[in-house]
């Protein structure tokens, strides 16, 4: 059994190894990198940019390096999200922002980025500490909170208009990796009042198809103009069940996912290739839709509608450019949602059944107001009582 | 169109007017004295037709919400606690309610205890907003949830049932 003095002097002896190796390493845990100030495109296997800024040699982008300016906020870091910011990681991002309540669980093990260590940390702590080791030049701001309610959504806005890398404006893009509807609403009323331009992407419940979607508001179709759109699956409804479990996962339509989503944000900030306004995936037919939608001048949110006005005045202010050719706009009469659609799909994608509104394969998650309720129906009628007397009487019922 | 069961437990429920969520200073205390008018009005039909299920009161300004459901079940009373927020964009999208005690003893949970809706609800609230309330959230998302998972999670043995007062329902 070794005494007390003992284990002070291997204590010591201990500190003294771990000084030397942090000096080695340049003052990180072992094996991680030092930070490097400039990016170099010099081809040698100890620089992590070389590979990327290859892309500048090839001519695919004019100057990689810019990626180094940019911020994107990440929110929801799962099995989308996670994967979507160690890809940024690697590519250099200069900073990111990452919003997640969720702690990491063994029963998210299916999917990729987190390890089984780490279950029991806060998704946005554990992916901090991965994410600066993997590339200690990133900038990474983290929120362990619900963006949905009223306390965080001011702070969250707030973030999203004021984290950029300098921590004088706004983020340069927001990337919504949420799994409900209620978050994805969220961050749509947050970035139709900022004038933020983001990305949404989502994974179906039953884990076979998924999308992206670009959401610029006043120019594109916001969250709210309209119901979620459905990719096709091709399975029937009958042999569908729900029954059990809410929802399903795989490390694979999650990483498709969030590599079109990330393509599509490398291309949106480093101005190269065409940035997709929808795509969608379906997994088992390996079908890819894709079209453009625009806003909904009856759009539920009034900031939408704000939005709009304020792009068609910049458009009419425009010097117009001469159309070689004019597309014809596909406005469909039976359109209940006054959004124009302009389908994109590529002609081998025709083989499925043709949509009259959305591109081919594509479908509202419901259909328009029904008649659920009737005029008839008893509505809260005109009260003088307060509402504290209103709570006191719920109370003593 | 919804079928007859869902009407008839719709009829209960008075609807309200007022479109405004949480962070609108100026409606939200209108539709908040909706939402009461709504759920007492409920209530009050509940314990007239000897379905008292639910009680829910809320903070001051009635952003987040708790209370107690009840599920009968072979003649035995089980009492669970429940809570939610009021979402930001409240009407727009329902409260995601949740039974913290029961999360992780049933798949149909998302985490924190938040109920796994059915697909139909979230197009059913969709098309009724503003009109649904807190009320329409609890009777046609709570309840049938309960109704399902419930006796499955007694069968299992996962609820057991707890001595009380046979009067638990009006403390
Ligand atoms: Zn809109």
């Amino acid at each position: 059994m070794a005494t007390v003095d003992e284990l002070k002097e291997r204590i010591a002896q201990l500190e003294v190894e771990l000084a030397k190796e942090r000096e080695k390493t340049g003052g990180n845990v072992a094996g991680a990198r030092k930070k490097i100030d400039q990016m170099s495109s010099e081809v040698v296997d100890s620089n992590p940019y070389s590979r990327l800024m290859a892309l500048k040699r090839m001519g695919i982008v004019d100057n990689y390096e810019r990626i180094r300016d940019f911020t994107v906020a990440v929110v929801g870091v799962g099995g989308v999200g996670s994967v979507t910011a160690e890809m940024l990681t690697r590519c250099g991002i200069g900073k990111l922002l990452l919003f997640d309540y969720d702690k990491v669980e063994l029963a998210n093990m299916n999917r990729l980025f987190f390890q089984p260590y780490q279950a029991g940390m806060s998704k946005v702590q554990a992916a901090e500490k991965t994410l600066r080791d993997i590339n200690p030049d990133v900038q990474f701001e983290t929120h362990n909170y619900n963006i949905t309610t009223v306390d965080n959504f001011q702070h969250f806005m707030d973030r999203i208009s004021h984290g950029n890398l300098k921590g004088d404006g706004s983020v340069d893009l927001v990337l919504s990796c949420v799994d409900n509807f209620e978050a994805r609403m969220a961050i749509n009323t947050a970035c139709n009042e900022l004038e933020q331009n983001w990305i949404e992407s989502g994974v179906s419940e039953n884990a076979v198809s998924g999308h992206i979607q670009l959401i610029k508001p006043g120019e594109t179709a916001c969250f709210a103009c309209a119901p979620p759109l459905v990719v096709a699956e091709n399975i029937d409804e009958k042999t569908l069940k729900r029954e059990g479990v809410c929802a399903a996962s795989l490390p694979t339509t999650m990483g498709v996912v969030a590599g079109l989503l990330v393509q599509n944000t490398l291309k949106y900030l480093l101005g190269f290739g065409s940035v997709t306004h929808y795509l969608g995936y379906s997994a088992l037919q390996d079908f890819f839709p894709t079209m453009s939608m625009k806003p909904n001048p009856a759009c539920d949110d009034s900031f939408c509608g704000k939005r709009q006005e304020e792009f068609q005045r910049k458009e009419a202010l425009r010097p117009k450019t001469v159309e070689v050719v004019k597309e014809e706009e596909i406005v469909h009469e039976s359109n209940d949602w006054g959004i124009s659609l302009v389908d994109e799909s590529s002609v081998d994608d025709l083989k499925t059944q043709p949509a009259p509104e959305l591109a081919s394969g594509l479908s509202y998650a419901y259909d328009k107001p029904d008649e659920t309720t009737k005029d008839s129906d008893e509505v809260v009628a005109d009260t003088d009582q307060s509402l504290d007397e209103l709570m006191a009487q719920m109370k003593s019922l | 169109m919804v079928d007859a069961a869902t009407r008839k437990t719709l009829s209960n429920i008075p609807l309200l007017k007022t479109k405004a969520g949480p962070r609108d200073k100026d409606l939200w205390p209108s539709r908040l004295k909706e939402e009461y008018q709504s759920l007492i009005q409920y209530v009050n039909n509940n314990k007239e037709s000897d379905n008292d299920w639910f009680r829910l009161e809320s903070n001051k300004d009635g952003t987040r919400w708790f209370g107690k459901c009840w599920h009968v079940h072979e003649l035995l009373k089980y009492e669970f606690e429940i809570e939610f927020d009021i979402p930001v964009t409240y009407p727009q999208t329902a409260p995601e309610i949740a039974i913290p005690e029961l999360d992780g003893k049933t798949a149909k949970m998302y985490r924190g205890g938040k109920i796994c809706l059915t697909d139909h609800f979230k197009p059913l609230w969709a098309k009724n907003v503003p009109k649904f309330g807190i009320g329409h959230a609890m009777a046609l998302g709570l309840g049938p949830w309960l109704a399902v998972e419930i006796p499955d999670l007694i069968s299992k043995g996962l609820v057991l049932y707890k001595e009380k007062e046979e009067n638990g329902a009006s403390k």
